[in-house]
């Protein structure tokens, strides 16, 4: 039978007349890199500006500028390559990558070709089969294009040279993802890396992350690598899976009709889920790379490279080791709490002021469930969440310490979205408060049994199941406000 | 009291200074001269009248702390100078105004300087005598239908014809040395890094570096003063110690050592250029110099490296000029079409010549036999210099292997055209300072210069030199204003 079989997340295979197929995919991520001003000049990257408002005379090319590098988004790339326990090149080289287009200003790209600022690396996915190591060929530093804009007037292609010379990271893997789940994962662990380091906001709808993916299939088992083909630019996770599946099955279509792979260009349709042929190997640009003669080779020190270690914050990998050590979660609640640099804030900040008796399993529960599940109704970043860390921590602890009952807490945590407000003083003005006297909950369980009183010898006769009818007339006579506990161990007791 | 025009600017400061003269009276005289010199063809565009205007506004203020006070001087067109139309002697930029300022030119204008005029160069600083400048060729002062070299040949012969009192250029293989050579003047070469190269149009990067050219050595001293500096906005700038030059200036250069390098005796050299050579040599030792005899062995590899490395680099700075932002822009069906029409209308036969030659060594599967050989081999050369120079403090060669040639007589052989800078070039591939001034005359009595090449940053001892046999030479122009209606 033909079809796909992908046994699970880190495999997709394609079954054609009795061949299986594994793909074998590797990336060219683009991540803009988080600064003020451009690679080479002093303009405002800031996203979103009228059109042409941030160009200086060096990003439009003026006769006579010349480029000067920024300290700053050299710094970047250095931390970006210590997230990704990269070697970083103490000598790296700018060369010129020379094209035409008409919104590459200069009639050449500034970026690094023989000689990268930070050479090999690696990346760890948590794949729910257990974790994989994903290699990094490179990273290097260069300039982004502006934007030539083709649907404004009708007979005019226009140029926003904004975005020209906006300092962009490449970050070459190794041809080390098998499958679109495993993309997934990685572009979100680079992400999550360059997010904790404040070096790439990562934000995919404004470009700030694309990138260009190398797909290429092969017999499982094989050896070899196959004829790749390359699909430039692409701008969604989403859209970077669809086009993998789609290009995997192509390419392995032509396989079993005989007819080999071209390695070339190609680009995704998002409208038609299909990718088509750019250009073809032999139509490749010669780019004519050779050093930039306006820049010295960038020369950087040990000395700075640690001044720079020294800066880089907690990453993921060695935070989830904290969080499973310390606060002994599971590694699989560990890797959700520190995917995203925000939850693992907060998250912390809740154990922090949850106090000495704090209850990690509750904490835990609350924030990937309750939490997430309002943060994601309403599209809000963890980082704007209606309830505070604060407040979040006083409710767990209000649970914890018998004030309330886990129900009554889902009731309190809807009303405090409501501007944040202290749990404590709703479940004080509200009335809350779970009934925790054992005289008073005695004398409760007594007036059911006695107003129930056929049932409750059904239950000594043996009908068990009657047990829970009786916990729930004490939920319902105390208004829910019953410590649960205290009630079943009356009732234990009292039948 | 002599003309005006003819004085040096080391004179015209004083007189300036002494109150004597006034920046007004100054840049009247040489706005008059230029104005009747239109035959030379040297201006590309004239700042005259804001010039009159600005030395006026000098002398109702005038600051005689300044290096420049009033000094109304012509620049080649090939600074961008703001609100003052740049073209570097292209079609291409036919209407390009900057609205910037190049940090040579500036320094010009912190100093007193008043901006006189463009003046005409080869297109893109590519060529020897000016031919190539889409404003047409430019006469040199000494003789009739003469070429005033190039690339700043706009430069040379408004200098030696009286329309400017100093001048700056830019040397890229030779563009300041070889038309002083071929006018009679002095050209400065400075050490790659000392002048900014901001504001400049670029031709090669690794090569271009703006000078002084002026009638005598002392003139060159001061302007070398005013526009060297460190510029952070050019990331080649180096911040060394620079000199007070004029200061500084001395003809005590006993004991000196200058190298001879053998290999700059090339076949077919005319006998002329070999006597002068030799009487250079006298001079030096005259002037208390020791004559050393050095091999820089790599020399003949100097121009064919030189003619890989500057196309290349030519070829990809030339591709910002494409219609889509400023400068010319032709009607095209399509992008493509755009630039080609653009590009083919825009530049000249030799910028196309190389930027063929440039994209070709610089293509996939050509760039190590080429580009790359050829940056291998500018290390070589470089370290001949380094290794003369263990034994020597400058070196001693002619300035060009012949004097000026005929207009038309070289434009349609490029290689003869080429060989022209075969002693200019190693200096500009090695980054060392070099100065041509003028020693002796031809057959025809037009100038020949000699060059002294120093050690990099060590203009001062360059200077020295030049200033110390210019005295013994004592070579006077000769200028009848053939031009002149």
């Amino acid at each position: 039978m033909d079809g796909i079989m992908s046994k699970n997340n880190s495999e997709y295979l394609i079954e054609r007349n009795d061949n299986i197929y594994e793909v074998v995919i590797g990336l060219e991520v683009h991540a803009q890199v988080t600064s003020n001003s451009k690679l080479f000049s002093s303009s405002s990257t800031k996203f979103g500006a009228e059109p042409n408002t941030q160009v200086s005379l060096v990003d439009a090319a003026f006769p006579g500028m010349l480029p000067v590098i920024n300290e700053y988004c050299v710094k970047q790339a250095i931390k970006t390559g210590i997230g990704l326990k990269a070697k970083i090149n103490n000598k790296s080289v700018f060369d010129r990558k020379n094209y035409f287009y008409a919104d590459l200003p200069q009639g050449y790209q500034i970026s690094q070709y023989k000689y990268p600022i930070v050479g090999e690396g690696n990346v760890i996915l948590d794949m729910p089969e257990g974790q994989k190591q994903v290699g990094i060929e490179r990273l290097h530093l260069e300039q982004d294009a502006g934007k030539s804009i083709h649907d404004i007037d009708p007979s005019n292609t226009l140029v926003d040279l904004n975005r020209s010379g906006v300092a962009l990271m490449e970050i070459v893997s190794k041809p080390d993802l098998r499958s679109p789940d495993e993309v997934n994962i990685y572009i979100k662990k680079l992400r999550s890396i360059m997010r904790y380091l404040g070096t790439c906001d990562g934000n995919m709808q404004e470009g700030s992350l694309r990138a260009d993916v190398n797909v290429s299939v092969r017999l499982k088992g094989s050896k070899e690598l196959g004829t790749r083909c390359e699909i430039k630019n692409v701008n969604s996770i989403k859209f970077m899976q669809m086009a993998i599946i789609y290009e995997a099955n192509r390419q392995v279509d032509l396989i079993e009709e005989g007819e080999e792979i071209d390695q070339e260009t190609r680009l995704f349709d998002t409208k038609k889920n299909e990718t088509r042929s750019m250009r073809s190997k032999e139509d490749a640009h010669d780019y004519r790379y050779f050093p930039d003669p306006d820049l010295l080779p960038l020369e950087i020190t040990d000395e700075f490279i640690d001044q720079l270690k020294s800066e880089i914050p907690e990453l993921p990998d060695d935070k989830k080791k904290r969080f499973i050590d310390e606060f002994k979660i599971s590694p699989y609640e560990a890797t959700i709490l520190v995917s995203d640099i925000d939850t693992a804030k907060y998250f912390e900040e809740v154990v922090a002021k949850m106090g000495k008796n704090r209850d990690m399993k509750l904490a835990v529960n609350w924030i990937t469930g309750e939490l997430f599940a309002v943060l994601n109704n309403k599209n809000i970043e963890i980082a704007h969440s209606p309830i505070s860390a604060k407040n979040l921590a006083k409710l767990i602890n209000l649970i914890k310490n018998g004030t309330i009952s886990g129900k009554i807490a889902k009731t309190v945590f809807e009303l405090m979205m409501d501007g944040d407000i202290d749990p404590q003083i709703i479940v004080e003005e509200k009335g809350l408060k779970q009934q925790s006297d054992p005289k008073a909950l005695e004398a409760l369980i007594d007036k059911i049994i006695n107003d129930n009183r056929e049932k409750a010898i059904e239950y000594k006769q043996g009908k068990e199941k009657l047990f829970g009818f009786f916990v729930g007339q004490a939920m319902k006579v105390s208004g829910g406000k019953a410590n649960p506990q205290l009630i079943n161990e009356i009732l234990k007791k009292k039948l | 009291m002599t003309e005006i025009t003819s004085l040096s600017l080391f004179e015209l400061i004083k007189n300036i200074k002494e109150k004597k003269i006034s920046s007004n009276e100054v840049t009247k005289s040489f706005v008059d001269r230029s104005q009747k010199s239109k035959k030379l063809n040297t201006y590309v565009t004239e700042n005259f009248e804001n010039c009159l205007k600005l030395s006026k506004e000098f002398d109702n203020k005038p600051n005689f702390d300044l290096k420049l006070p009033g000094i109304p001087i012509a620049v080649k067109d090939l600074f961008c100078t703001n609100e003052v139309r740049t073209t570097a002697g292209s079609n291409i930029l036919n209407n390009f105004v900057p609205g910037y300022e190049s940090t040579v030119t500036q320094n010009i204008w912190n100093e007193g300087g008043i901006l006189l005029g463009k003046l005409n160069c080869d297109e893109f600083a590519m060529g020897s005598s000016n031919e190539t400048s889409f404003f047409g060729n430019v006469q040199n002062p000494i003789a009739k239908d003469l070429v005033p070299g190039g690339s700043s040949g706009g430069s040379s012969s408004a200098l030696a014809a009286n329309l400017t009192p100093v001048t700056i250029g830019t040397d890229t293989g030779g563009s300041i040395r070889q038309p002083a050579s071929f006018t009679g003047t002095v050209g400065l070469k400075p050490t790659y890094g000392s002048c900014s190269r901001y504001g400049i149009v670029a031709f090669a990067s690794s090569l271009d570096q703006a000078g002084p050219m002026s009638k005598d050595v002392k003139d060159s001293s001061i302007l070398l003063e005013v526009i060297s500096s460190f510029d952070k906005k050019d990331s080649t700038s180096i911040d060394f110690k620079r000199n007070n030059y004029s200061s500084e200036l001395t003809r005590n250069i006993k004991g000196i050592k200058i190298g001879i390098p053998k290999e700059y005796r090339v076949d077919g050299m005319p006998g002329e250029i070999e006597n002068l050579w030799k009487k250079g040599i006298e001079y030096a030792k005259d002037c208390g110099a020791e004559i050393i005899d050095i091999s820089l062995p790599h020399t003949s590899y100097a121009l064919p490296t030189y003619y890989i490395v500057a196309p290349a680099e030519a070829s990809s700075n030339l591709a910002r000029y494409d219609g889509v932002k400023y400068g010319l822009r032709s009607s095209g069906e399509s992008l493509i079409d755009m630039y080609e029409k653009t590009r083919s209308e825009g530049f000249g036969e030799e910028v196309k010549r190389r930027i063929m030659i440039g994209t070709y060594v610089l293509s996939s599967g050509y760039y190590d036999a080429y580009y790359l050989k050829a940056q291998k081999v500018r290390q070589l050369i470089k370290k001949d210099f380094d290794d003369a120079y263990n034994k020597v403090d400058a070196i001693l060669t002619p300035s060009t292997p012949s004097s000026a040639f005929k207009i038309g007589e070289k434009s349609n052989d490029p290689v003869s055209m080429y060989l022209n800078d075969i002693f200019t070039v190693p200096v500009n591939l090695a980054g060392l300072p070099g100065i041509s001034i003028p020693a002796g005359r031809d057959k025809n009595n037009y100038p020949l210069g000699l060059q002294i090449i120093g050690k990099p940053f060590d203009e001062q001892t360059v200077l020295n030199i030049a200033y110390s046999m210019e005295e013994k030479i004592n070579y006077k122009n000769n200028i009848t204003d053939w031009w002149m209606e």
